[in-house]
C-alpha cells in the first residue's frame, strides 16, 4: 500500500499541469459552451488527452487507468470546461471498440477521438426510464434499412450532436430484454427532431429526441439483431467506470468553494461540523475510488467497494450545496445583485441542479437495489 | 498509487479471522505467541519488523470478532516503549483507563508508566470496562504521547470497522432466510436499502480507517487530521450499522440473547473512547477553516 502518486504517475501529473497551465486561457474559461467546449475539446486532443486508456491500435494513449483517474482530478482541481465528447469517448467508442465491426471502428473512432463528430445518447423515453428494457421506440427492418420511430429524452448533446447511440425494439412482438437492438444513428437524418427539455435550473442541459420514420442503414445495427441488451450493458458499464474519480474531482472543487465561503461569511459550530463531515466524506470517497482502481488496475475488474460512489456522491454534493446556501443566509435567495464574491447565483444553480444527480445515471434507488442484490447477494425483489 | 494490501497482508487476515473465529476469548498470552504483540515494533526492539499496516489488520479482526482482551491497548503501548516487554498494557485517556483491573500497566497521557491498580466502573459494553487509576504517579517513560495517541485514534477506528462489517454481515444473513407474508424479508426494499446504505457507509470508512493507517504508518505529516476523520466516521458507521442490523432483525435484534447488543455497546464504546464524532470533527474542522 502506498497512497503516493508512483514515480511515472507523478511525471504523468506534472506534465498534465503544466499542458493545463499553458492551454487553459481565460478565454476558454469564458468562451460560450459550444465554441470554447470544441476548441478545449480540439486542443485535449492534440495533447494527446482524449482517449486516454483506449488501445493503441484504436487511436488511444493505452494509458492504465490511474493516468485516466489523474486526468480526471486535474482537470476537475483546474475548473476545466468539460470535454464535448463525453459520450463518445466514455461511452459510444468503448461499446464501438468492444461490440463493432471492422469497419464501424475505422469509420466513428477516430473522429470521436479528434472530436469532430460529437454523439449523444438515446437510452431513455418517457415510460422507460429506470426500467430500460421497457424500451418501445421502434425499429422495422425494411430491406437493407430499418425504419426507426419513438421519442428519447434525458440526452444531453442532442442538440448539437451528429450520432446516437439509440436502443431501439426491432422485434415489435417481444417484451423487456429479448427484441432491443443497438443502432448507431445519424442525427442528420431526415425525420431526425431535436427539442431543448428546460430543466428546474431555466437552463437546458437536456433535449429530447423525436424520430420519425427514420432510414438507419442495416450495417449501422451494432453488435447482433436482439441482441442490443448486452450492447447496452457495455455502454452503461463504462458509464459507470472511472465515474467515480470525475466525481470526487467535482466535489473536491465544490468543498473547496464552500470552505472558501465559510471562511469569507463566518460559520456557526453546527455549520463548522458540517462542513467537517462533508469533508471527512469527501475523503472516503476519493479513497474508495482508489481502493476500486487498485482492484481494477490488478484484476481487470473494478472493485464492488466503488458501486457506492455515485450514490453517496450525489447525497453529498445535495448536502453541500443546501450547506452553501446557509451560509450566505437571506442573501442566497438573491440571483444577483450581491457584492461578495461567494455569487449567490452559482449556490442556488448549483443546489437546484444537484437534485438531478440522485436521478440520472442511475436513480438512488435503482442503485441500492443493485447494491442489495448483486454485491450483498440479497434475494431479489422482481 | 496502490491502495491495497499485499499479499502477505491479506494471508495475515485469513489467520487471524479463522483464529478469532474460533478462539474469540483467547487469553492475551496467546495473541502474544501468535506473534500480534509488538508487530510494528524494530526487531532489534524485540518486535516484529513489521508496519502499522500489519498491525491495522488484527485491529479490524478483532473488532469484526468482538475480541475482549486488552489487545488493542497493549498494542499501541508497545512501541512508546524501549523494548517490548510480556505485560498486558492500558492507556489513560481523559481519566478513564479501559480493562484496568485486567492488564499489568497503564501508560498516562503524561508518558508515565503506572502499576495498573484502581477501581473499575460498571460499564455498559462489559466486555470492556473502563477503571480509574488510584494514582497517575509512575516511572517517566522517553518519549511523547502524540504518537501513541495517533496508534489509539487510528486502532479504534480499525475496529470500529470490524464490528460495522461484521453487524452488516449480521444483517444480511437474517434477512436472507427469514420469511413473512410469504416471501424472504430481504426481498422488501424498506428492508434491503438501509443495508446497502450500511455497505456503501462501511466502504467508505474502512477506506478512511485504512487511509489512517497507512498515515500513521508513514509517519505522514496529515496524521492527526486522518486519524480524526477515521474515528469519527468509522466509531459513527459502526453505532448506525448495529442500529440498522438491529432494526432489520426485528424482535430477535432487541433480546439480550442475540449477539447484536454487545456489538451495539462495543460501537458506542469505540465512540466514546478518546472523543465522540462530534469531537474529531471539531479537530478537522479547525485544520480546514482557522
Amino acid at each position: 500500500m502506498d497512497l503516493r502518486d508512483t514515480p511515472t504517475e507523478a511525471a504523468f501529473r506534472a506534465e498534465l499541469r503544466a499542458w493545463i497551465g499553458e492551454n487553459l486561457t481565460d478565454d476558454v474559461r469564458r468562451g460560450r459552451f459550444e465554441e470554447a467546449g470544441r476548441d478545449w475539446s480540439r486542443k485535449l486532443y492534440e495533447g494527446g488527452y482524449a482517449g486516454l486508456t483506449w488501445p493503441k491500435e484504436y487511436g488511444g494513449a493505452g494509458a492504465p487507468y490511474s493516468h485516466q483517474a489523474i486526468f480526471l482530478e486535474e482537470m476537475a482541481r483546474a475548473e476545466a470546461p468539460s470535454h464535448l465528447g463525453v459520450i463518445g469517448l466514455g461511452m459510444a467508442g468503448p461499446t464501438i471498440i468492444a461490440h463493432g465491426t471492422e469497419e464501424q471502428k475505422q469509420a466513428r473512432l477516430d473522429a470521436i477521438l479528434s472530436t469532430e463528430e460529437i454523439w449523444c445518447q438515446g437510452f431513455s423515453e418517457p415510460g422507460a426510464g429506470s426500467d430500460l428494457a421497457a424500451v418501445r421506440t421502434s425499429a422495422i427492418q425494411d430491406g437493407d434499412h430499418f425504419v426507426v420511430n419513438g421519442q428519447k429524452v434525458w440526452s444531453s448533446f442532442a442538440h448539437i450532436a451528429d450520432w446516437c447511440i439509440l436502443v431501439t425494439r426491432s422485434d415489435p412482438d417481444s417484451m423487456s430484454h429479448a427484441g432491443l437492438t443497438y443502432l448507431i444513428v445519424d442525427m442528420h437524418s431526415p425525420g431526425v427532431e431535436v427539442r431543448p427539455l428546460r430543466q428546474i435550473t431555466g437552463e437546458a442541459e437536456f433535449n429530447e429526441i423525436f424520430f420519425t420514420d427514420v432510414k438507419v442503414p442495416v450495417e449501422n445495427v451494432l453488435g447482433e439483431v436482439g441482441g442490443g441488451w448486452g450492447v447496452a450493458m457495455t455502454t452503461l458499464l463504462h458509464e459507470r467506470g472511472t465515474l467515480g474519480f470525475a466525481l470526487t474531482a467535482a466535489l473536491e472543487a465544490q468543498i473547496r468553494k464552500l470552505i472558501a465561503l465559510a471562511k469569507e461569511r463566518g460559520a456557526t459550530e453546527v455549520q463548522r461540523d458540517a462542513i467537517a463531515r462533508e469533508w471527512i466524506g469527501l475523503q472516503a470517497v476519493r479513497y474508495t475510488t482508489y481502493r476500486s482502481l487498485t482492484t481494477l488496475i490488478k484484476t481487470g475488474i473494478p472493485g464492488p467497494e466503488g458501486s457506492g460512489a455515485k450514490l453517496w456522491w450525489s447525497e453529498a454534493n445535495q448536502r453541500v450545496t443546501k450547506l452553501a446556501l446557509e451560509l450566505l443566509g437571506p442573501e442566497a435567495q438573491l440571483v444577483n445583485g450581491s457584492s461578495s464574491k461567494a455569487q449567490p447565483g452559482y449556490w442556488q444553480h448549483q443546489q437546484l441542479r444537484s437534485r438531478g444527480n440522485t436521478i440520472e445515471a442511475g436513480t438512488s434507488e435503482i442503485l441500492r437495489n443493485i447494491i442489495a442484490e448483486r454485491v450483498l447477494g440479497l434475494p431479489r425483489s422482481r | 498509487m496502490d491502495f491495497a494490501f499485499t499479499q502477505e497482508q491479506e494471508e495475515l487476515r485469513r489467520e487471524a479471522r479463522a483464529f478469532l473465529e474460533a478462539n474469540p476469548e483467547a487469553p492475551l498470552a496467546e495473541l502474544r505467541e501468535l506473534g500480534w504483540l509488538g508487530v510494528s515494533v524494530p526487531e532489534e526492539r524485540g518486535g516484529g519488523g513489521l508496519s502499522f499496516l500489519d498491525e491495522a489488520i488484527l485491529f479490524e479482526e478483532a473488532g469484526r470478532a468482538l475480541y475482549s482482551g486488552p489487545f488493542l491497548t497493549t498494542a499501541v503501548v508497545l512501541p512508546a516503549l524501549p523494548e517490548v516487554d510480556e505485560q498486558a498494557w492500558s492507556v489513560e485517556v481523559d481519566g478513564f483507563v479501559p480493562d484496568l483491573l485486567h492488564v499489568d500497566r497503564v501508560l498516562t497521557q503524561g508518558m508515565r508508566s503506572v502499576p495498573a491498580e484502581g477501581e473499575m466502573l460498571a460499564t455498559m459494553d462489559e466486555t470492556r470496562p473502563l477503571g480509574r487509576l488510584t494514582s497517575s504517579d509512575g516511572d517517566a517513560v522517553e518519549g511523547e504521547w502524540e504518537p501513541v495517541r495517533l496508534r489509539l485514534l487510528a486502532a479504534l477506528a480499525l475496529e470500529a470497522v470490524g464490528i460495522a462489517q461484521r453487524a452488516l454481515e449480521l444483517g444480511i444473513e437474517y434477512v436472507s432466510e427469514r420469511e413473512q407474508f410469504g416471501k424472504k424479508i430481504g426481498t422488501y426494499q424498506a428492508v434491503s436499502h438501509p443495508l446497502a446504505d450500511t455497505y456503501v457507509e462501511t466502504e467508505l470508512a474502512r477506506s478512511l480507517a485504512y487511509w489512517a493507517a497507512w498515515s500513521v504508518a508513514e509517519e505522514d505529516e496529515g496524521a492527526a487530521v486522518a486519524v480524526a476523520a477515521a474515528k469519527a466516521q468509522c466509531a459513527e458507521t459502526a453505532v448506525t450499522a448495529c442500529e440498522r442490523s438491529i432494526q432489520v432483525h426485528g424482535g430477535i435484534g432487541f433480546t439480550w440473547e442475540h449477539p447484536l447488543h454487545r456489538y451495539y455497546k462495543r460501537a458506542q464504546w469505540l465512540d466514546a473512547f478518546g472523543g465522540h464524532a462530534a469531537v474529531q470533527r471539531a479537530v478537522v474542522a479547525a485544520a480546514l477553516l482557522d
